[in-house]
């Protein structure tokens, strides 16, 4: 098991519980979509398992080793993060960007060698983007962007990949094809967990879905069986009900 | 196809590099030549040889004092604190994730001017002066860091806010100074060391600070790379396997040794460590694998460059920090105008 979740806990300093008692488990091949209110606390979720946050008890293993026993560097070799779309500071090429991704194999005094620009542009011809290359990061449009930036996680050679809202700030098209790249990747081999604000996401990967509710209780199920039309009303506060399509051939969500 | 990208791109770093080397070095004999007394060239490289080789002497003491005790010591701190503030100064913007931040964010000139401006006050030598400089500059920004420990925000933002106020103290404190000062004497020297010169720079004077400023020189080019990863931000340079607290740590540690060497050398010189690797950022991209050396021969052109138009343009000398502002501005300005659709 790549990743095992047990009893996880999280409050930020002199703040109330975020979640509590979160249990779960990612293998090879598999996605997990977390979804949840805004300011449920999925993200803060995603940033423990990232190694940034510090969860308050619990523990996550990786590999069945424990991450808070673990180096940074080490964490980084097995978990790799893809952030909100943002735009940096410096307008570094497409390909020193992705570059960047083989930072945990690059020594504190050593800069990228030939065999680690091979390997982003690697990346960058598996996401079809090897023509942007010498792009500037800032200039590209955002779905070339967040293309960019799962090169770079390719390019780090992670075991799980943990994805923040990819689809956020991404028009219909693109967040579809971000999508399908997830689906693509979990076929691979790699783990995946990302969070979404549209449940259709994870209807369309069709693996695990975490549902984070205000109390910070997680619940966790495959897809088909937990994203019913109760929950997904209950969840959102509206009156939701989902259909099949028969030429999509999955369930699509309606708000009546 | 990519291949032959890949090559343009390194031809053209190392034609920039080269190019900028060779400037360098016609800047820096312009720098011995030029001057109220006249020594020709040729005297000039025959007095500077005859240290190494035994050459027939065929020039007076006025000229060997001229080039070796003036002139050399001045081009040569010219040269190394100009790349220093450049280097520096490109540090602190990828840390801060800001391009318009210049070394002294975190305090360091301020405390270093109240750290010397306190020794003039106590009419100490100028040794005590430049060791006071140095230790105003280490507390500044020592207390600057340790803001964010106490309220328990480590993000950068708090450290900013903290170089914001603790700046501000220093330049209260600056005032009170200048407010107590004899107006005849120490105000006077108060002023005109904060504007910065090379004029008093001697071989013996710059043998102190070389330690502290050639040292963390190397070690930030030796981790330059970490800078573009900390450039990406605190969380990701975290997911990406970086230790935020000892990288960014030891830069600014590295950083703050070389500005507030540069000021006690030769006082506070602004605008250096902010153009040039803006100027370097447009001329060879971001990439501090690369930016970083061409930042510093730019600046270590570019201060000499000014030191000679001190010397040159009025009878009386200017001060660095004029002619910097002066320049540096307008500058700036083009640069800004240049990249126009970059800047957001």
């Amino acid at each position: 098991m790549i990743l095992e979740v047990n009893n996880l806990s999280f409050h930020y300093h002199n703040g109330p519980m975020i979640f509590s008692n979160v249990n779960f488990n990612v293998d090879n091949g598999e996605v997990l979509s977390i979804l949840g209110t805004n300011g449920a606390g999925k993200s803060t979720l995603l940033n423990c398992i990232a190694n940034l946050y510090k969860p308050m008890s619990g523990k996550i293993l990786l590999n069945g080793k424990p991450m808070s026993r673990m180096s940074l560097r080490g964490v980084a070799r097995i978990v790799g993060y893809v952030p909100q779309i943002h735009t940096p500071a410096y307008a570094y090429s497409v390909r020193e960007f992705t570059v960047m991704g083989r930072t945990p194999y690059i020594g504190a005094f050593k800069t990228p060698s030939t065999e680690d620009y091979r390997i982003a542009d690697e990346a960058l011809e598996r996401m079809g983007i090897i023509y942007l290359r010498d792009k500037s990061y800032t200039e590209i449009s955002g779905g070339e962007r967040q293309q960019a930036m799962i090169a770079r996680v390719i390019a780090q050679q992670p075991q799980l990949i943990l994805l923040d809202e990819p689809t956020a700030h991404l028009d219909y098209g693109n967040q579809y094809r971000v999508v399908q790249m997830i689906r693509q990747l979990a076929s691979e081999g790699y783990a995946l967990i990302m969070t979404t604000h549209n449940p259709e996401h994870a209807i369309i990967l069709n693996g695990k879905v975490a549902i984070l509710n205000r109390r910070g209780v997680l619940g966790i199920g495959q897809t088909a069986e937990t994203l019913s039309a109760e929950t997904l009303s209950n969840l959102y506060g509206l009156s939701i009900k989902t259909v099949y399509d028969h030429d999509a051939k999955r369930n699509v969500c309606v708000v009546c | 196809m990519s291949q032959n990208n890949s090559l343009g791109y390194v031809l053209r770093f190392q034609g920039i590099l080269w190019l900028s080397v060779i400037i360098l070095m016609v800047v820096f004999v312009l720098s011995l030549v030029v001057g109220q007394y006249r020594v020709p060239l040729e005297e000039t490289f025959r007095i500077m040889f005859s240290k190494i080789f035994t050459i027939n002497r065929t020039w007076d003491n006025i000229q060997q004092a001229v080039i070796m005790d003036l002139r050399l010591p001045r081009t040569v701190a010219a040269v190394i604190i100009g790349a220093a503030l450049s280097l520096s100064g490109a540090t602190y913007q990828s840390i801060f994730k800001n391009p318009m931040v210049s070394p002294d964010l975190l305090g360091v000139s301020s405390g270093a001017c109240v750290g010397a401006a306190s020794a003039i006050l106590l009419n100490g030598s100028s040794i005590l002066i430049q060791i006071s400089a140095f230790a105003g500059g280490l507390i500044a920004v020592a207390i600057t860091l340790m803001i964010p420990r106490l309220i328990r925000n480590e993000s950068t933002t708090v450290l900013v806010l903290s170089g914001i106020v603790i700046s501000s103290l220093m330049s209260s404190i600056m005032s009170i100074i200048k407010f107590v000062a004899d107006t005849d004497t120490q105000l006077a020297e108060i002023t005109y060391w904060m504007m910065g010169s090379f004029a008093m720079t001697t071989f013996e004077s710059m043998l102190p600070v070389l330690p502290t400023i050639l040292i963390p020189m190397a070690v930030i080019l030796m981790m330059r790379y970490r800078l573009n990863v900390l450039s990406l931000g605190d969380n990701e340079a975290k997911s990406l396997g970086i230790n935020l607290r000892t990288t960014r740590g030891m830069f600014i540690l590295c950083s703050t040794l070389i500005t507030a060497s540069s000021v006690c050398l030769s006082g506070t010189i602004g605008w250096v460590g902010l153009v040039i690797p803006h100027t370097a950022r447009m001329v060879i991209g971001s990439d501090n694998k690369r930016m970083l050396p061409i930042a510093m021969i730019f600046g270590g052109v570019f201060m000499l460059f000014i030191d000679i138009l001190c010397r040159t343009i009025t009878a009386a000398e200017l001060r660095l920090g004029i002619l910097t502002g002066v320049i540096g501005a307008p500058f700036f300005i083009f640069i800004l105008f240049k990249q126009r659709r970059q800047v957001q």
